[in-house]
């Protein structure tokens, strides 16, 4: 059966195409794509993507608007009922504005926009988004971002870290983060943020492909292939 | 009537910005000043039917995020 996908644009992204044409080269059929102001979901989703970009602006706060635009009611109602849902950069800093991921993504403590490829640790590789990788193993994917500075409470980050919804972790000082958290899974298992850009290491001519295997992982949960 | 909300950060929330701020400070040649905290102040223009649980709502529903924000509000009389 096909993969039913979703690519959600915001006015500001400007990852939708990457993240699209990533789906559709590893999945073999090409994502829908959703405008934020729509009200609905198309039926039958296997996967919602949120993509990097300055959704809005940036206005307000990183992600802030976006999360407060129609289409996101339907995707926190579909993160309900289980459909996968992942959010790369900017799509993380609107998850965590949703509510549907702990903590936020503030100024990088550097203050500079980070630009470059960066090592990851893999600190939980049974997720549906990272099965296909091993508990430790180090991966090379680009970040670019200027608020990737992951913040939550301490009693938040002992709880995500003794859950094991920590996916990756940083294996380099990028942007400050609390714990060099890169990404986050929610309770349930079903929803990823992560500033990291796997969907721009999927192919040789990206530089790397340690991203494909986020995708695979996804797709073969879903398919059961 | 005029309603002003003061977003902060939270109390042991770092702040790069108010850090870079505090230093340019400094490089102005300005001693004595021993921390900056940035924050944000939104200036509302509302009928005095507004409740104040309304104005606590648009404010931690959206103009704060409780995460890492505190917000103040004050009603100004004109």
């Amino acid at each position: 059966m096909a993969f039913r996908s979703a690519v959600i644009t915001f006015p500001g992204s400007n990852c939708d195409r990457d993240m699209a044409d990533a789906l559709e080269k590893i999945s073999g059929t090409a994502p829908l794509r959703v405008w934020h102001g729509d009200a609905s979901l198309p039926e039958g989703l296997d996967f919602i993507a949120l993509p990097g970009g300055f959704s809005y602006g940036d206005y307000l706060r990183s992600g802030a608007m976006a999360a407060r635009s129609p289409i996101m009611q339907a995707v926190v109602a579909a993160a309900g009922r289980g459909v996968p849902v992942l959010g790369v950069c900017n799509g993380f800093q609107v998850l965590t504005e949703a509510g549907l991921l702990p903590g936020a993504l503030m100024r990088n403590a550097g203050i500079r926009f980070v630009c470059r490829e960066v090592t990851l640790t893999v600190e939980n590789n049974r997720s549906l988004f990272t099965s296909g990788y091993d508990a430790g193993q180090q991966i090379r994917v680009p970040v670019a971002h200027h608020d990737g500075n992951y913040f939550a409470d301490a009693e938040t980050l002992d709880r995500l870290e003794g859950e094991g919804r920590v996916a990756f972790r940083y294996a380099e000082p990028v942007n400050g983060s609390a714990r060099d958290i890169a990404g986050v899974l929610n309770a349930a298992g079903n929803v990823l943020g992560m500033m990291p850009h796997p969907e721009r290491a999927i192919e040789p001519a990206h530089g790397g492909i340690d991203g494909r295997a986020l995708f695979i992982s996804a797709m073969k949960g879903l398919i059961g292939a | 009537m005029k309603v002003r909300v003061h977003v902060s950060l939270k109390n042991g929330v770092l702040d790069p910005q108010g850090r870079a701020i505090h230093h340019a400070i400094e490089g102005l040649g300005f001693s004595g000043v021993k921390d900056v905290r940035a924050g944000r102040l939104f200036e509302l223009e509302v009928d005095d039917s507004v409740t104040d649980a309304a104005l606590d709502e648009m404010a931690s529903k959206l103009l704060a995020n409780m995460v890492i924000e505190n917000y103040r509000i004050e009603r100004v009389s004109v």
